[in-house]
Order: structure tokens, then sequence, then C-alpha cells
């Protein structure tokens, strides 16, 4: 007789496409880890170089003659690093071979020395070591992602001028130090004094804006759809457009921002406030879906509780409901606050996607933000941008890790499980 | 009830916004992503050496720039326009019909568009024709000539007995760029005019002729990619069969991993194309709303700074940064369009 707990074939399949499924599922997690590690390991070992910058020390006098006229800022400094050079080097003379010499060092390095003798005028008439910013080409050769085993004429940096190299490193007047420029500068077109300050006040200023308009209009409108609003068609057609807006290309709502924000209330071009305002038509609606679902998730025994003990609607809302639904209410104000960090689409019609310098201390500054920065740089012809854009996209991805953990931190610490 | 709270909340929102409309203190300048790396490093030199707020640039592109340009006189349009070609005739109407009425016309130099490929490639020794073979979406039937058929050829051999035999694959500028622009026009359509028949075109019917010329192939050896954009450069390294499309700087900035192609049998050099031997090159000019140049504080410092030697002369930064300048005389010229500030002719 047949063991009746024996398998039968039928069933032995069914374990098996299970067995196969569960597997799928597995290789499906591999894969998606796989591709994530990818991408991480590209940007970090492509980008952590940017965090350190070679320097070159030089001699520089300050002698009276170069500062006769009555404003510092009219001095030639780029000539006093010139005759710095030349000191560390007295052999080289010639137009041709003076230019190769100042050409490693940056063109920063004037701006250095201008601003040290700005701020400190008795400087004027002494001599000093001072460590200066070397050429991006420089750079580029001692992080070894240049090549250099081609002719000279198809090299950036000619063979007299790595003889110099040479020598600079084995009197020890060449080191690789932190890059503290990248931290404290805007941007700019010489890639070892490019920073990301500019862009990350931007992106500051701009969520701000974003956040104290979108949390309050998000939130009161949740609450009113859900606690308040009647059940007609009105309601109805605002709710399918509210759904309809979340799923809107972000790039439409930088078209609505230019042709209202700038063009009929006439707000500068370039700004964090339009920006502000642009990502928080953006957001809203996500902000709003979120709400709503959290206060739909508070038990209605709660509001009966309030207000069979005489407590009125808002004393119930404000009271009982609001903060039992708040910490996923911010979830969702944090993960549309993430989305509007790293969007740059509606920025490229209000006139974000710009070079600029200086930066941004008010609202009305021109500014960029940090994905804007990261597509700029990508489109830079130097070499030297592309560490810097793998190095602005990992301060990216701090921020948005930060923001993301924030939000879990929230829903773990105030959760309320029924 | 509605309509009033809602009118309150806008004229609220203005109100806050009011000290915004004041005047600008900054230049704002946009215009062609190929002129952007040229006028962001004079922008920063200004705005470092004089100590005055660095200009905004934004990169639109030559069409886009225009059209923001011309949009009228104030605070809120661009001062200053960035082009890689000249103003078209339709936008000086548009200028006008917007009140702007004198704007001065700077050329600042020259940029040549290079074909390049990986190192560890052959070089190419393409002409004008090769191109056109290579990347039009129609071509002249080899075995008919004077009929028109869908671009057969797959690799450079079959274009050109003497190219290497490698499949054709372009990583070049989308369509919206003033580089891709320039590419169709001087190089496809140079390369066009080689045949007699599609030169006979060009008076009898110059609409198929444009078409034909500018019209690049769809079926996947032209790649859009960026444009001027250093990931291209990592891709043709990856791959040493693709060629990139892009300006002059992008490989004078790469020329240890990159090498460019001869066109007619002129290597893209920096003389090469001051001379204007190579083919494919075209001036880089700007734009001045003349009405802002005593209404924006710093535009006269810019404008100096720009025309300088030491900015767009031969030893100048800007040609260190890939930028081909003018002849003595040409620069001498549109230096003293600057100074006295010649509105151009918009008739």
């Amino acid at each position: 007789m047949k063991n009746p707990l024996e398998p039968t074939p039928q069933v032995c399949k069914r374990y098996r496409t299970e067995k196969a499924f569960k597997r799928l599922g597995l290789s499906a997690i591999v894969m998606s880890l796989c591709f994530v590690f990818f991408l991480f390991y590209t940007i970090i070992a492509d980008g952590y170089s940017a965090f350190t910058q070679t320097y070159i020390q030089i001699e520089v006098s300050f002698d009276e003659t170069f500062f006769r006229g009555a404003n510092i800022s009219n001095a030639n400094f780029p000539a006093l690093v010139k005759r710095s050079m030349g000191k560390i080097f007295p052999g080289v003379t010639g137009r041709k071979d003076t230019k190769m010499l100042s050409s490693i060092v940056s063109p920063a390095a004037a701006y250095t020395l201008q601003n040290l003798v700005e701020t400190n005028p008795k400087l004027i008439g002494t001599t000093k070591f001072i460590w200066v910013l070397a050429d991006d080409d420089v750079d580029m050769f001692f992080k070894g992602k240049t090549v250099t085993n081609v002719a000279e004429s198809n090299r950036r940096l000619k063979d007299k001028q790595l003889t110099w190299l040479d020598q600079l490193v084995s009197e020890g007047k060449l080191e690789r130090r932190f890059n503290k420029t990248f931290f404290t500068s805007g941007d700019s077109r010489e890639p070892e004094l490019a920073g990301i300050l500019g862009a990350a006040t931007g992106s500051l200023l701009t969520l701000f804006i974003t956040l104290s308009l979108s949390f309050p209009i998000g939130v009161a409108t949740a609450v009113y759809l859900e606690e308040f609003a009647p059940a007609n068609h009105w309601t109805d057609i605002i709710e399918v457009n509210i759904n309809n807006l979340a799923a809107v290309p972000s790039i439409i709502f930088g078209l609505l921002g230019l042709a209202i924000f700038i063009n009929f209330w006439g707000l500068p071009r370039s700004t964090p406030i339009v920006g502000g305002l642009v990502l928080t038509l953006m957001t809203l609606p996500t902000i709003i879906i979120a709400s709503r679902a959290s206060l739909k998730s508070v038990p209605p025994s709660i509001r009966e509780a309030a207000l069979g003990i005489g407590a009125s609607k808002l004393q119930t809302i404000t009271h009982h409901v609001l903060p039992l639904a708040l910490p996923g209410m911010l979830t969702g104000t944090i993960i549309g606050m993430a989305q509007a960090l790293g969007e740059t689409a509606p920025l490229l019609m209000i006139g974000m996607v710009a070079f600029i310098a200086d930066v941004p201390g008010t609202f009305t500054d021109p500014s960029a933000v940090l994905p804007v920065q990261i597509y700029l740089w990508a489109d830079s012809p130097e070499r030297a941008f592309s560490e810097k854009t793998s190095a602005a996209i990992m301060i990216l991805l701090a921020f948005l890790i930060a923001m993301n953990s924030i939000a879990v931190f929230l829903r773990k610490r105030f959760e309320t499980k029924w | 009830m509605n309509i009033q709270t809602i009118a309150a909340a806008g004229v609220l929102s203005l109100l806050l916004c009011g000290p915004a409309l004041a005047a600008r203190d900054y230049i704002s300048i946009v215009g062609s992503s190929t002129v952007y790396p040229f006028a962001t490093v004079v922008a920063e030199q200004f705005g470092k050496t004089t100590g005055s707020k660095t200009p905004k640039i934004e990169s639109t592109g030559s069409g886009g720039g225009f059209k923001l340009f011309c949009s009228g006189v104030g605070v809120s349009y661009p001062d200053i326009t960035n082009a890689s070609r000249a103003i078209k005739k339709s936008e000086m109407l548009k200028c006008q019909a917007n009140g702007v009425k004198d704007i001065i016309e700077v050329k600042i130099g020259y940029d040549g568009i290079v074909l390049a490929n990986s190192k560890s490639a052959p070089l190419l020794k393409l002409s004008r024709k090769d191109i056109f073979l290579a990347l039009a979406k129609e071509v002249p039937d080899p075995k008919n000539p004077g009929k028109l058929i869908a671009n057969p050829y797959i690799t450079w051999k079959d274009v050109n007995n003497s190219l290497p035999a490698t499949t054709i694959e372009v990583l070049g500028p989308p369509p919206t760029s003033g580089t891709r622009d320039a590419f169709v026009e001087l190089a496809m359509e140079g390369g066009a005019k080689k045949f007699k028949f599609i030169k006979a075109m060009k008076k009898s019917d110059k609409k198929a002729y444009k078409k034909l010329c500018h019209t690049i192939r769809e079926d996947g050896a032209y790649i859009e990619a960026g444009e001027n954009d250093n990931l291209i450069v990592q891709k043709l390294q990856a791959n040493p069969a693709a060629v990139g499309i892009f300006g002059f700087s992008f490989l004078d900035q790469n020329s240890d991993v990159i090498q460019g192609s001869f066109i007619e049998d002129t290597a893209p050099t920096f003389e090469a194309i001051a001379e204007g031997a190579y083919p494919i090159s075209r001036p880089l000019y700007f734009y001045v709303k003349k009405a802002h140049v005593d209404v924006i504080p710093g535009m006269k410092g810019y404008l100096a700074e720009f025309t300088s030697d030491k900015a767009w002369g031969e030893e100048g930064y800007l040609a260190d940064k890939g930028m081909i300048p003018m002849p003595v005389a040409e620069r001498k010229q549109f230096q003293d369009d600057v100074v006295t500030l010649k509105a151009l002719d918009m008739k």
C-alpha cells in the first residue's frame, strides 16, 4: 500500500515552483544590491581624491615697490607669484620657460596673496613662506589621473615641468593637503578653486522656503479634507486633482513658476525664493497625500472618545488626532524634501542652472543648488572637474541619507502601534 | 469670501517680495553653452580682481539666450547674451518689437568642432564627404548616382576604402545644441555639396536640400550624448571604436587620452583653427544691451576685462582654456566697438 504521507508528484511540483520563486526574489535583491554597490564604488573611487589638493610652498617677499598705488587690489599679484617661482628656480629664463614655470601654480595663488595682504596690510615689506594651490594639471598628475607615457606634445605637463615638480617634491615644497577650499568656497572655473559651499547654501535656502511653505499648507489641506470637508463632488474633484498633480513631471512646475513667479509677479530669476516656491508646488501633493494617509490611520475610536467626553472638533484634532498622525506626516514631508533636494529639471526653467561664483547670503541672491552644481561640473572640459563631480555627488548622497534616516528615526520613535 | 482670501494672500505675497523688485547689482548673462566656459572664466576673473559681484551666467543655448535677451529692457531681463552664431534677422525683429533698440555685437574668437577617438584606436583621416556619407539619414545610391537611399553604411571602410573597418559609432550633441547646428552646417552640408546633383538641388528645391544635408541618421550609428560633456571623453576611452563630436576645448584639455581626427588633411590644432585652415570652425559672439551699460553696475568693467589682451589675446587666459583668438586687427576693431558702444545696424 502507498504511504499516504508521501508527497504526490503535484505537490512535489508545487514545492519546486515555490523554491524557484524564492530564488528569483533573492536574486533580484542580490542584483539590486550589486547595482547599488557598483554605483557607490565608482562614485567613491572617482571622487575621494577630490578631498585632497596639491599645494606648493613659495617664498614671497612683499616688497613695498609692489604696493605703490593707493589701492592694494591694484597691485600686480600674478607678477609677485611669478617672481617667487623664479626664486625657487633661478636657472629658468626666457619668456616661454617662465610662462611654463608659473603655470604649475594655480591662477588662484594670486587671489590668495591678495587676500592675505588685504586682511593684514602689515605683511608689506616682509618675506613669508606661503603654501599656494598648484595648478589642476599638476594636481591631476600627482593623483595619477593623467597618462604620462605619450608624446610630450600631447601632454598638458611638459618634460621640463615634470623635472621642476620632481625638484619641488625632493625639497619638500610640494604636498597634498586636505582640500578645505572645497567646503568653503563657491563655484569656480578653476577646478582647484571650486567649492560646493555656494551650492549647498543655495540648497539650504531653497529648502527652507519649500519646507516653511509646503508643510503648513500641506498639513492644513490634509486636515481640512480629512476632518472637515463634506463628501460632495467638489471634494472628489480636489482629491483627484491632488493625486494627479503628484504624478505631473517636475519640469511642468518649472514652466508654471516661470510664468507666474517670474513673469507675472516679477520675482528675480535664479534666486532661492523662486526655486523654493516652485519646489513647494512640486512637493505639496506628496505631503498632502502622506498626511491624509496618516490621518486616516488614526483609529476613529480616538475621535469618538474625545468627542464623547465633550471636546470640541478643533480640540479633538489639535489635542488627539494631529499628535498621533504627526510622525507619518513628518516622514512624508522629509521624503518630499529629499525629492526636492535632488531636483534639477524645474530649476532649469527659472534660471538656477547658472554659473554663480559668490556664495548666496539672502533669499534674493542668485544661487545654484547641489544637483545643478553636479550637472555643471560634469559639463566642464577640465579633467579635474570629474573628481569634483563625484565628490559633489557624495555630498548630495550624504544629505539624502541623513534626511531619510531622520525620517526613519522619527517613525520609529513616535509611531504608535494599535 | 473665498475669492477675497485668495486675493489677500496674493497681495500679501507680492508685498513680501517687494524689496526683491529693487535694482539688480550684478550682471546677468545668458546664452550659448559653447561660450559658457569662456565667459565664466572672464566673469570669475572680473569678480575676483575688482571686488565687484561676479556676473551670473546661465547656459541656455544660443537660441534660448536670444529669446530671453530680446524680451525687453529693464533689470528683470539679461544684460548680455552669448552666442555661437550671429544674431538672426527674426531675432533682431523680436528685439526691436520689445524695445531693445541698440545692441552691440562683439565677436570674441573662434571655436573648432572636432571629431575625436581614443588614442588606442587608429587616427582617422576624414573628409567632409566621408562625414556626410557616414552620418546622413539619406545618401546617394552608390550603384545609381542621382538617387537617394537610406544610409546603408555600417563601417567606416564602407564609406571610404582608406578608412579602418570599424563600425560607425558617433557620440554627438542633441538637436537642441548650437554645436550640432554648426556641425551639420559646416561638416555635413560641406560634404553633401561634393555631389553635383545635391549641389544643384540647393537652387531647385532648397527645402529638400536642407533636409537632406541636415538630417542625421537615426538607426543607432549616431548616439545623442550630452553636448560638451566630460563623460563623452570617458566613453571614448572605454570604447576605442567610438568617435565623439565636441568643441576644441575638450580635445585641448584631454589630449593625452583622445586624438582629433584629420579633416581634409588638416589636424584640429590651435594654429590650424586660428589660420582658418581647419574646415569645421565657427565664430563666437556676445551681444550687449546698450541701454543697460550705464544702469547695471560693473558692465563697463566686464566688457573691458573681456576685450583686454590678457583675456582674449594670443597669450590670454581664454586661449589657455581652448578658445581660438582673432587676428590683431579684428580684435582692435571689436575693442573699439565696445569702447564707443557702437550699436548693431538692425536694418
